[in-house]
């Protein structure tokens, strides 16, 4: 059965039709969320991709966490189903409560656009465990990625197995030269603390395609498509 | 009521203000029948102005070739298109938004990027790319760093923001660029081809809805004021006439009317750039031998108390006109609504060829389309050969001295900032939004962009290119060599030239001297597009680019697009293994004027540009072609700036696989060899085992052909003169603009 990956657009959401085009490529079914709905137009999953919702003249997702779609994403992440934010869509979930913490104006002062390295952490989401150490190449472009958080924030992230993944070397090595913001821990994506819920700055849903670059995305897009199958799944089964 | 003559008082000499001759005016008053009122007045400055007439440039650039059996659209209408096969349409255009960039170089390149994008929306075309060709004055200046600084992050703020990726471009330093720093920014859209929104669209009864942004009083005189002037001392005060962009309301406005189009709901669809309502209006019903009813009064404005000739000239951004049928008003409405954006019902077409504006009841202009539009007045102005370009251009290089080692030589000029690494600059754009980049600025340098058309194997592949050097010592040469060079970079990648798009960037055309070099440049463009099979489709003409005694360099700038049959075929331009055999196609003549080495190393800006063989250029495009479609090589490199040194470096660092060299003999001095920049070269690497094939295919195309070297190791080594490594390369080469630029370096 192909998994529904709902792809939410506001006003100024970018990298909304590329999320689309990635999880069809990842033999998903992708559908679009408007966000003056609070229809998920049957979504079994669901991605806030990146872009500038409104603008983000305010702050970064600060706005966008009031459209109507929000409120039927939190009751969707309340219900444990998986949820995805890429860049804007990370820094709309720290807007929405959804993850602690945020993202601020990157410590270079400047966009940054550039292929970089990440490593996944000793941490797991619903259903799906990354491979510990594994390193994955994969684009930034963000001007506010920069994570902060406060530090008992940060101490409980790191204790509890919610740090998915932290740039690094290409070998896999912590250096601060190639965490691309400065962002804290050199955070690059973070759980919640159900594992349903997954933010991060990089963009998987532009390494997916190996024809225009490397193909780091893929693991963490089928993450979601895994833990959307698996509870598509068990709420069909609930439903009979 | 339309029989009644408008309000308003004579003018006496506002003219002039408003950038007016005493024999313009006298020429307005005679199509009209009568003396100007203040608002019609307004609307001649703004259509009249050199921006929006082309008056000085109109006889030189109808010289240029514009046809072709790949040309869709060609000049005269928004945007250009060429064909793509299977239904497809590439719309692409150049423009240049330099002097609002001289005063707020933010807001100045954002608003730039802005207009170029609703140029090709209004074609009805989706914007998928945008490439930037900048000059500075050296970053050695606080104030040109200040420059740069802000238009690239202009650039960005605004091009990331609308989900636009910004693919390539170029940037050059200059002292002449200091006060006149330029900017050129070119959109490229596809569409498919039976969906262009053509000009005209109208027809007598068809309503112009004016959406997006209300009309404030930004911007006013934009065109007349800033951009067909010098700038003078107290330039800083023309700050109100830069206009202040909004992306995200450019990025609604785009989605909005690719909706419109999809839905079948638009006649045509204008943007509102320079000259605002006026140019939009008059370009739209003169090009359809029709008038209209325009009411000032249902405009939104920012601010009360508008006048009449500031709703008409404001040139506020993010905003479009679109051309509709009565019976569509109400869905389009619904739509915008949709959309959050405002759309207000402001004009009418109408038989008769008039404009009537009516403000407050009262009808306060009443001018014939064309006039504005298409009846300005056409100069030929005096041109003069400059009296010291022969001393300087005799100046042989060739025979002077080499004070320094060659390897140092190399070292400046692989570090120097007109052949370094531009990372500093690409890494602030977004290059990969809309995920079509097969070939941007994050795959490492390239020598064109290349995007995929979205679900297809095609692709388009875009390059830009212009030498200021050139252009003032040899602008004919200038004009030639930009095609030359975009069409090379295009057929390196492994793609077919279509055809160009130009943005003409000269100092102030009422100097004969200007106005010799740009007549040069034009001929030496047209001279080389007709060699090349790319016509010229469209383009923007920049003049005033001077202040005091300094003008820019004459800088004629070349966009080209080239189609690309399969990307997966494309050729990249880096060694990645070991054992190839590297080639340099073309031949290398003792070319040292006007080049990268000249002025870095012997501090001269002097000699002849290299000589250009069409001929031979065209044959290597035709190798370069063939050879990508035969799948031969495993790099291909245009050898320009900096010569065969820097081209072999640069394909070594991309790649990250040194090179050995043994410079064929051809009876030059080492360093010349090295860094001449003739013309119609590039270097390849071989696949393995294809080197003969390759080595036929080029005696048979007429192609000279010199085994160079080989790939292998960490090292760039010119055999008997010297050795780098590859990560002291890098250090000079990428490290060059963040050091003068003062920023922190990420690794990797």
């Amino acid at each position: 059965m192909k998994p529904r990956i709902g792809v939410a657009s506001f006003p100024g959401s970018n990298d909304d039709r590329d999320a689309l085009r990635a999880i069809r490529f990842m033999g998903a079914e992708p559908v679009s969320i408007w966000h003056a709905d609070r229809d998920l137009n049957g979504a079994d999953g669901v991605i806030l991709p990146g872009g500038f919702s409104y603008g983000d003249y305010l702050r970064t997702g600060a706005i966008a966490r009031f459209a109507p779609a929000m409120a039927a994403v939190r009751e969707f992440a309340e219900e444990g189903r998986p949820v995805l934010g890429i860049c804007n869509g990370f820094q709309i979930l720290c807007e929405a409560g959804l993850l602690p913490g945020a993202l601020v104006r990157n410590q270079g002062l400047a966009f940054v656009c550039r292929r970089i390295h990440i490593r996944a952490e000793d941490s797991s989401g619903n259903f799906t465990k990354f491979s510990a150490g594994e390193v994955l190449q994969i684009p930034v472009k963000h001007g506010e990625g920069r994570f902060v958080a406060p530090p008992n924030v940060l101490g409980r992230l790191d204790d509890g197995g919610r740090i998915a993944f932290r740039y690094c070397a290409p070998d896999g090595r912590l250096d601060h030269r190639f965490n691309p913001n400065g962002s804290s821990g050199d955070i690059a994506g973070i759980w919640n603390e159900r594992g349903n819920v997954l933010g991060l700055m990089p963009h998987p849903e532009h390494a997916v395609d190996p024809d225009l670059g490397p193909t780091g995305g893929q693991q963490v897009l089928q993450w979601l498509l895994t833990a959307a199958r698996h509870l598509a799944r068990a709420s069909a089964i609930t439903a009979v | 009521m339309t029989s009644a003559e408008p309000d308003g008082a004579k003018v006496a000499s506002v003219h002039r203000m408003l950038g007016l001759t005493d024999q313009e005016y006298d020429e307005v008053t005679g199509k009209l029948g009568r003396e100007p009122n203040p608002t019609e007045l307004a609307m001649f400055a703004a259509m009249w102005s050199e921006h929006c007439s082309y008056k000085s440039s109109r006889i030189h650039l109808r010289t240029l070739p514009t046809e072709g059996p790949q040309v869709l659209v060609g000049p005269g209408q928004d945007a250009g298109a060429v064909d793509l096969g299977d239904g497809m349409a590439c719309v692409f255009k150049i423009e240049s938004h330099s002097h609002p960039s001289a005063i707020e170089p933010f807001q100045g390149a954002a608003t730039g990027v802005g207009g170029i994008v609703r140029d090709v929306l209004s074609m009805g075309a989706r914007p998928v790319a945008l490439l930037d060709p900048l000059r500075f004055g050296p970053l050695d200046g606080p104030t040109n760093r200040y420059l740069f600084g802000g238009v690239v992050a202009g650039i960005g703020g605004y091009g990331n923001s609308i989900g636009v990726p910004t693919v390539g471009g170029e940037v050059k330093f200059a002292p002449c660029h200091g006060p006149n720093p330029t900017v050129n920014v070119m959109c490229v859209g596809f569409a498919r081809a039976d969906r262009l929104l053509f000009s005209p669209g109208g027809r007598a009864g068809s309503v112009m809805v004016l959406i997006g942004a209300s009309t404030g009083r930004d911007g006013i005189g934009g065109v007349s004021v800033l951009a067909s002037r010098t700038l003078e001392e107290d330039a800083h005060r023309s700050r109100p006439s830069v206009q202040i962009g909004d992306p995200f309301a450019e990025n609604v406005l785009i989605e909005l009317c690719l909706e419109l189009g999809d839905r079948r709901l638009l006649r045509g669809l204008q943007d509102l750039g320079g000259a605002g309502l006026t140019c939009a209006v008059s370009e739209s019903t003169a090009r359809a031998g029709l008038g209209a009813d325009i009411d000032l009064d249902e405009v939104p404005l920012r601010e009360p108390g508008m006048e009449p000739f500031e709703i008409l000239t404001s040139e506020s951004q993010e905003r479009m006109l679109a051309i509709v049928d009565p019976e569509n008003v109400v869905e389009v409405e619904r739509i915008c609504r949709k959309w959050g954006l405002s759309a207000r019902l402001v004009a009418k077409l109408r038989g008769g060829g008039q404009l009537f504006v009516r403000h407050e009841g009262r009808l306060v202009a009443r001018v014939p389309a064309r006039a504005l539009a298409e009846e300005a007045p056409v100069y030929e102005r005096p041109m003069r050969r400059p009296a010291w370009l022969d001393r300087l251009r005799e100046d042989d290089l060739v025979r002077a001295p080499l004070a320094i080692p060659v390897e140092d030589a190399f070292l400046a000029v692989l570090g120097s900032p007109g052949v370094a690494s531009m990372r500093w600059v690409y890494e602030q754009y977004d290059s990969m939004v809309q995920g079509q980049t097969v070939l941007g600025p994050a795959s490492g340098l390239s020598d064109a962009a290349v995007i995929r058309v979205d679900g297809t194997i095609k692709a388009v592949a875009i390059s830009t290119d212009g030498n200021g050097r050139f252009g003032f010592l040899d602008p004919y040469l200038a004009g030639a060599h930009a095609v030359a060079e975009s069409a090379r970079n295009v057929a390196v990648v492994g793609a077919r030239p279509l055809a160009v798009t130009n943005c003409l960037n000269f100092g102030n055309p009422e100097r004969p001297e200007v106005m010799w070099a740009f007549s040069e440049a034009v001929r030496g463009m047209g001279d080389a597009c007709r060699a090349l099979g790319t016509p010229v489709t469209g383009g923007n003409v920049s003049f005033y680019n001077e202040s005091g005694d300094s003008a820019v360099y004459p800088t004629p700038v070349v966009g080209m697009v080239g189609l690309i049959d399969d990307y997966r075929l494309l050729t990249r331009n880096g060694f990645t293994t070991s054992g190839l055999a590297v080639y340099l196609l073309g031949r290398t003549l003792p070319e040292l004027g006007a080049g990268e080495f000249a002025e870095v190393v012997l501090g001269k800006v002097s000699g002849r540009p290299p000589v250009l063989d069409l001929e031979a250029e065209h044959r290597l495009h035709e190798l370069l072609y063939e050879c990508a479609r035969q799948d031969l090589l495993a790099s291909a490199h245009d050898c320009s700036d900096g010569g065969l040194a820097v081209a072999l470096a640069e394909s070594a660092m991309a790649g990250g696989v040194g090179v050995t060299v043994s410079l064929p003999d051809e009876g030059h001095p080492a360093h010349v060899a090295l860094f001449s920049e003739s013309a119609s070269r590039a270097v390849v690497a071989a696949r393995p085992g294809r080197e003969d094939v390759l080595e036929q295919l080029a005696a048979l195309g007429g192609v000279p052909l010199a085994r160079v070297g080989v790939t292998g190791g960490s090292r760039i080594r010119f055999e008997g003169l010297f050795e780098v490594s590859l990560s002291d390369a890098v250090v000079v080469y990428e490290g060059a603009i963040p050091r003068l630029m003062g920023s922190r370096q990420l690794a990797g």
